[in-house]
């Protein structure tokens, strides 16, 4: 065995690769309920990975057929129906996973230095990952993949001057169709697979150069004993690796649940409209994208038209999105931590997360004059908490910061 | 190479150059990729005109067709409506068509040929939805007595009349478009073509 380790890691940095990034890989030893979910996306990302491909040994990419090659595998493929709700359970249950990980950084402060950059490679993830899942939902060819389509890519119609140009060439004709239907499936099998399993290296290799925040906010490297190691460091292997089990666990039992008793989740996870196949002539009664996208897709219809145009609103829904970019150099507090942080801060995290919320929850309802006045006062709200952190994060008493990790 | 000193500014120049060169090639080689996603001569193959018998329209009734694959809408509209039409005007954000949103001859009142007979793509100027038909004067949840029937996009609320007119304040930012069309004969729509100067 070790003459085997010895001939891989003189031609392959085996042992080296596994010391520093699981062995000796140091992390904060109180990590609590909000770090199981790195690894979970992590998790999530693998099953997509796999159903995926399975998926599409019998998904026929093209408008006539694509509709019943996903009937074909729900009800004649063995198991193809187990498989299919793996994989769109999979696309919910990666953005539950992954809120709840762009959450826990806010609380956290996991995106202030020397962290930006994982910050910001994470949300260049999140943006990737909201472009595969849409393109992904596409695919069946229901009502509902093929509006939503066609509202997601008129966005495009409304830039000024390119805009109907533009149109035609995503579409490759002069409405949604075939064409659309055939590249979306090309970047959703091929294209942007590679590229969200390059970023989540890259996130990872980022955050093992500087290392784990914790929920103190506090730097373990500040503090190593006579060996270099951080004396509130545990190795990430086996330490978390098993932690992290547990939650694995939890997490399985819970996306089971979903696939074998709601897989559908009363129209959440897949509408209702979506089990009709497309048809150009006739809208549904109402359409909302899925819930994750829905934030931004209120912020969208918020924004009145302007100079007629529909640009304004794409213009601020995209800012919505981009925004988050920003976040490190926006945020001027000394602390990390929620723990520590002044009592402006948190109201203005918990107005946030109200309006996110009630973006979401206003996104999925029909426009009134009632739901589009409080889209129109959440948008203000979202947009205020990151234009306003500059203020509320230099103003009020933090508590102060421990020395070294408390609790645990 | 001993003894030689080395030339960074010309190193330099020849790096410069051949990433000059580099870049040329590759948008080169990037041409003909973006260039597959344009509609193939198939796609613009099949963008043909269309005929629509209305013989057998009647008042109130609405067809559907596909052209270029949008729903393009034919109705039938009686004295009624086209009185109604008139007193819209207020609510209106472009009552007097000054958008392009319609070929030159159905610049007028009723946005047609012939004011009985509506010819309208049956795309959202918002966002693509194809508006629901709502012709039923004083609908409730429209807004009652002042609704004088029209269209409905359930997506994101925008409301048009009954010549696809926008309502003012509404997301949808202009008229529905108006495709180009011709009577080949009293009964008979071509869509897709102008008529005959």
């Amino acid at each position: 065995m070790d003459n085997n380790k010895n001939w891989i890691d003189q031609r392959f940095p085996l042992t080296k690769v596994w010391n520093e990034h699981l062995a000796e890989y140091y992390t904060p030893r109180n990590f609590n309920f909000w770090y199981f979910f790195g690894s979970l996306a992590i998790l999530v990302l693998v099953i997509q990975l796999i159903t995926g491909i399975f998926l599409t040994m019998h998904f026929k990419p093209e408008a006539g057929l694509a509709f019943d090659s996903v009937e074909y595998i729900m009800r004649d493929v063995d198991w193809g129906w187990l498989i299919r709700y793996m994989h769109s359970t999979g696309a919910s249950a990666f953005f539950v996973v992954v809120y709840l990980h762009m959450y826990r950084a806010l609380i956290y402060g996991s995106y202030k230095a020397p962290r930006e950059l994982i910050w910001i490679i994470g949300m260049v993830i999140y943006i990737a990952l909201m472009a595969e899942a849409f393109m992904g939902y596409v695919l069946p060819w229901g009502q509902m993949s093929y509006w939503g389509a066609q509202v997601i890519i008129s966005l495009f119609g409304s830039v000024p001057v390119i805009g109907p140009d533009l149109l035609v060439w995503i579409l490759g004709d002069y409405a949604v169709g075939d064409a659309a239907l055939n590249r979306f499936f090309s970047l959703h099998v091929i294209a942007m697979p590679l590229i969200l399993v390059v970023l989540v290296f890259l996130h990872i290799v980022a955050l093992h150069t500087v290392g784990s925040n914790n929920p103190d906010g506090i730097e373990i490297k500040k503090n190593k004993d006579k060996n270099g190691i951080p004396k509130d460091g545990i190795p990430f292997h086996p330490y978390y690796s098993v932690k992290d089990i547990v939650g694995v666990v939890v997490f399985l039992m819970i996306f089971s649940a979903v696939i074998f008793f709601a897989p559908a989740l009363n129209g959440y996870f897949l509408e209702h409209a979506n089990f009709v196949e497309a048809n150009p002539l006739k809208t549904p009664e109402h359409i909302a994208p899925l819930w994750y996208l829905t934030p931004f897709y209120s912020v969208l219809r918020a924004i009145p038209p302007m100079f007629g145009s529909q640009f304004p609103g794409v213009l601020a829904m995209f800012a919505a999105l981009l925004i988050f970019f920003a976040l490190p150099w926006l945020d001027r507090s000394k602390v990390k931590s929620i723990r520590y942080r002044s009592l402006p801060y948190k109201i203005a995290l918990g107005i946030f997360v109200v309006s996110f919320v009630w973006l979401g929850y206003l996104g999925m309802q029909p426009v009134t004059p009632m739901n589009a006045f409080l889209a129109r006062v959440f948008t203000a709200t979202y947009f205020g908490f990151f234009i306003l952190m500059p203020w509320f994060t230099s103003i009020g008493q933090t508590k102060p910061v421990p020395e070294r990790l408390t609790g645990v | 190479m001993s003894g030689q000193e080395i030339d960074l500014k010309k190193r330099r120049f020849l790096t410069q150059a051949t990433s000059v060169v580099g870049a040329v090639g590759v948008g080169f080689v990037a041409w003909p990729f973006l260039s597959t996603w344009s509609p193939s001569a198939a796609a613009k193959a099949a963008g043909a005109p269309v005929d629509v018998d209305i013989s057998k329209l009647e008042p109130g009734q609405l067809v559907r067709v596909l052209w270029r694959k949008k729903p393009v809408w034919i109705f039938r509209r009686d004295d009624q409506i086209i009185s109604d039409l008139k007193t819209l005007e207020s609510d209106l954000a472009d009552p007097n068509n000054e958008q392009q949103q319609q070929p030159e001859y159905a610049k007028n009142p009723t946005r047609s040929i012939k004011p009985e007979i509506a010819v309208i793509i049956g795309v959202c100027t918002h966002l693509g939805c194809s508006p629901t038909y709502r012709p039923e004067v004083g609908a409730a949840d429209l807004g009652g007595d002042s609704w004088k029937g029209g269209f409905y996009c359930p997506c994101h609320g925008s409301k048009f009349d009954l010549a696809g007119r926008v309502y003012a304040g509404v997301p949808a930012p202009t008229n529905l478009v108006v495709p180009p069309y011709h009577f080949v004969n009293d009964s008979l729509i071509r869509v897709g073509v102008d008529p005959q100067a």
